[in-house]
């Protein structure tokens, strides 16, 4: 296909290969963070690691909208399908998300909750559209992707006049999660993540930019280079990441320049500005409560806002004890390191959040790569 | 299967602008009218005339194959097909996956309060032409009617009767290490039509649904093989499948567990139209798990499987088979797959619905 197979080309990704293999210094090992999941999916997906020397090691990081979303998130989802008897559209991925009780969301919609999966914020407003009698709440996720089409719904909304729709906004900003992993005291003081560079975001990067991560580059002195989510996108960006690293440098690179200015898109900036303001703190799954990570709706839209409208609070919930997601989500463990994975945990029981959506890394490892777990007789 | 109605007094069914009430599941006059007026109209043959509540005949030696299978499919039109013709494929095909003749089937349908009869009609028609076709008649049915808002539109379930010839035994406990896996076309047709259909997701693409009775197909391969299969129990076809819901990945790790082996793919080999490749990747989509309803999956002995393949490609349903990968010795019963980017990786059992990326 045009445009998909030059991206995929094995042929290239092992001229990439050798490159790297032939670059890296035998004196050294390189450890990066792919913060994004859609990285995680294509690593596992494509088995880049496959190629890579054994110098290199990936770290998956936390930039998986639904492994992030705490507990106590979720349950107020389910209190309004259930209690306020809203209809509450949202993504897929969120539908299978554990909560308190056993519940997910679907399981509150097998329980006679009004639980409806959409494809976009758009959806969700043309079901308010046309259920006028029903109070249509769209529980919105994502980081800095899925921002400006909900800002848009919220606008639109308003600029209707509808009146039975509202938005319970969970939408996370990524450079304070990355923020939040270098002042981690695993990374900053122990030391027992080593993080020589990250892997930047693809698709936010569009919304936001380059210019974000120079801060974490000077600041913190790590390369970031931002690449696109095929696999030879991947494979250059760990290319100049090793090369950063071994030249000493600590710059933002741009891999995925076909996609990604310095600027970002400015219109869909402003459109999210317009509609939602920073809120003090928000509690992120594994990484805990994380200052000004975190967007609300801004007060000339509160209309528009599920959490006033209904009074809803958010409850703090523990994880399950032996879940390791806050540690596999911090880079500090492996989905195999943890108990649960793939005996209690599993993508048909996910206890995690990381085993939920196919961008978490548990999933993604279960998936894709669990038979490197285990010995396998192969051959006939 | 209905009581006679003189015809003389009774107002005509009105398959234009009608619709489907209580009454014609109630047993009564109206249910009596339908069944005559459409379903015998469409299906008639000798055995269906006899208006008995059954079917009685007699079957040609072999050992009898049945199968049965529900469908509820949504949109009810399709490009490429219909409910009615996948009603009549999707069991047909499940009767010739054992290697048999599909002969007679059963049909029993539950309507929704309010369907309009004229796509009722136009159902039904489908459904004798696919049966047509496909040469097997539609013998006994049944007719139930549920309110409005309990059903969608129209359910649909039949029932495969058919016959395999003795001696020739293919199951899904039969793939042995060193098996060839081959298919029979391209991959994921007919999930992504219905998907360019959906409300949400509506896309504008050539692709049409590619639903066919194989069963024409699995004759002309079980004729290129009869002879080393009678002679050796270990050679031939072992394994016949349709990969229908959860695409070919669902298919291969079923077999995988059925067999107690495991599979490697060679995901270069493995054949998907650009246009179904592109919606896939459009809406974060993986071909492998998206459903087919005329393509084939065969594991075959490794000595015979160029013979199964040649005649796989002179027949018109499966001129792009090609073989994908092999069966291999594996107690974790994983299928794996060479990735065309030079990885290997697990291609497992699909976890709930596939969902597009939001990120």
């Amino acid at each position: 296909m045009k445009w998909i197979d030059e991206f995929r080309d094995g042929a290239v990704a092992r001229q990439i290969a050798a490159q790297i293999a032939a670059e890296v210094r035998p004196d050294r090992r390189y450890h990066f963070m792919e913060f994004c999941g859609g990285h995680t999916h294509a690593i596992s997906r494509y088995g880049v690691t496959d190629l890579l020397p054994d110098a290199v090691k990936m770290i998956h990081g936390p930039g998986c909208p639904v492994c992030v979303l705490p507990i106590g998130r979720v349950d107020l989802a389910i209190a309004l399908a259930l209690e306020h008897k809203v209809t509450l559209a949202t993504y897929g991925d969120v539908l299978r998300v554990p909560a308190s009780n056993g519940l997910s969301l679907l399981k509150a919609k097998a329980r006679g909750g009004d639980v409806r999966m959409i494809y976009s914020a758009a959806d969700a407003l043309e079901l308010a559209r046309r259920t006028p009698r029903r109070e249509v709440v769209f529980f919105a996720i994502g980081f800095e992707t899925t921002t400006p089409p909900t800002a848009l719904a919220i606008k639109q909304a308003a600029a209707e006049g509808l009146k039975n729709f509202s938005v319970v906004c969970n939408h996370v900003l990524t450079p304070a999660a990355i923020g939040n992993i270098l002042e981690s005291p695993e990374v900053r003081r122990f030391g027992t993540v080593p993080l020589d560079g990250f892997i930047g975001p693809a698709h936010v990067s569009t919304v936001i930019g380059s210019r974000p991560y120079e801060y974490f580059a000077e600041e913190y002195r790590k390369p970031v280079v931002i690449a696109g989510f095929e696999p030879l996108d991947v494979m250059q960006a760990i290319l100049m990441l090793v090369r950063q690293v071994n030249e000493g440098r600590c710059e933002v690179e741009n891999e995925f320049t076909r996609a990604v200015t310095r600027e970002g898109n400015v219109k869909a900036q402003n459109l999210v500005a317009e509609v939602f303001e920073l809120r003090k703190r928000f509690e992120w799954r594994g990484l805990g409560d994380v200052p000004y990570s975190a967007l609300a709706i801004r007060g000339d839209y509160a209309a528009f806002d599920a959490e006033k409208r209904f009074a809803l609070e958010t409850k703090k919930v523990a994880d399950n004890k032996a879940c390791e997601c806050g540690a596999i989500l911090r880079g500090v463990k492996h989905p195999r390191d943890c108990k649960l994975f793939g005996t209690v945990c599993t993508p048909e029981n996910p206890v995690g959040s990381c085993m939920v959506s196919s961008e978490g890394a548990c999933a993604a490892h279960f998936t894709y790569g669990r038979f490197k777990d285990v010995a396998v007789r192969v051959g006939a | 299967m209905s009581k006679p109605v003189k015809s003389g007094y009774v107002r005509p069914l009105d398959l234009k602008h009608g619709r489907v009430d209580l009454t014609h599941g109630s047993g009564g006059r109206a249910m009596a009218q339908l069944i005559e007026q459409l379903f015998h109209e469409a299906f008639g043959n000798e055995i269906l005339a006899q208006k008995n509540d059954m079917a009685t005949f007699a079957l040609p030696p072999g050992r009898v194959v049945m199968a049965t299978d529900s469908h509820v499919v949504s949109p009810l039109f399709f490009p490429g097909g219909d409910i009615g013709c996948l009603s009549v494929h999707g069991t047909v095909n499940d009767v010739a996956m054992a290697g048999a003749r599909p002969i007679y089937l059963a049909a029993s349908f539950i309507l929704e309060e309010g369907f309009p009869l004229a796509d009722l009609k136009r159902i039904v028609e489908s459904m004798a032409a696919a049966a047509r076709e496909a040469d097997v008649a539609i013998v006994t049915g049944d007719t139930k009617v549920v309110e409005q808002g309990k059903g969608d539109g129209v359910f649909i379930t039949t029932t495969g009767v058919g016959v395999v010839e003795e001696g020739l035994a293919i199951a899904g406990d039969r793939a042995r290490p060193g098996d060839r896996i081959l298919v029979s076309g391209p991959l994921g047709d007919h999930g992504m039509a219905i998907m360019s259909l959906r409300e949400s997701l509506a896309f504008a693409t050539e692709i049409v649904s590619d639903t066919a009775a194989l069963h024409g197909l699995v004759a002309c391969m079980v004729d290129a093989v009869r002879e080393p299969m009678r002679r050796d129990p270990a050679r031939g076809l072992r394994v016949l499948r349709d990969p229908t819901r959860g695409g070919l990945a669902t298919t291969l790790n079923e077999i995988a567990a059925q067999s107690g082996v495991g599979m490697l793919l060679d995901e270069a080999a493995i054949p998907v139209r650009p246009q179904v490749q592109a919606a896939c990747e459009f809406l974060g989509l993986d071909p492998l798990y998206v459903a087919n309803e005329g393509k084939l999956v065969a594991i075959v002995a490794p000595e015979d499987a160029d013979a199964v393949l040649a005649a796989m490609r002179a027949h018109p349903l499966a001129r792009d088979a090609c073989a994908i990968g092999e069966v291999i010795a594996d107690d974790n019963r994983f299928v794996q797959m060479q990735t065309k980017f030079g990885g290997r990786r697990i291609v497992d059992w699909l976890t709930g619905d596939q969902l597009p990326r939001i990120c």
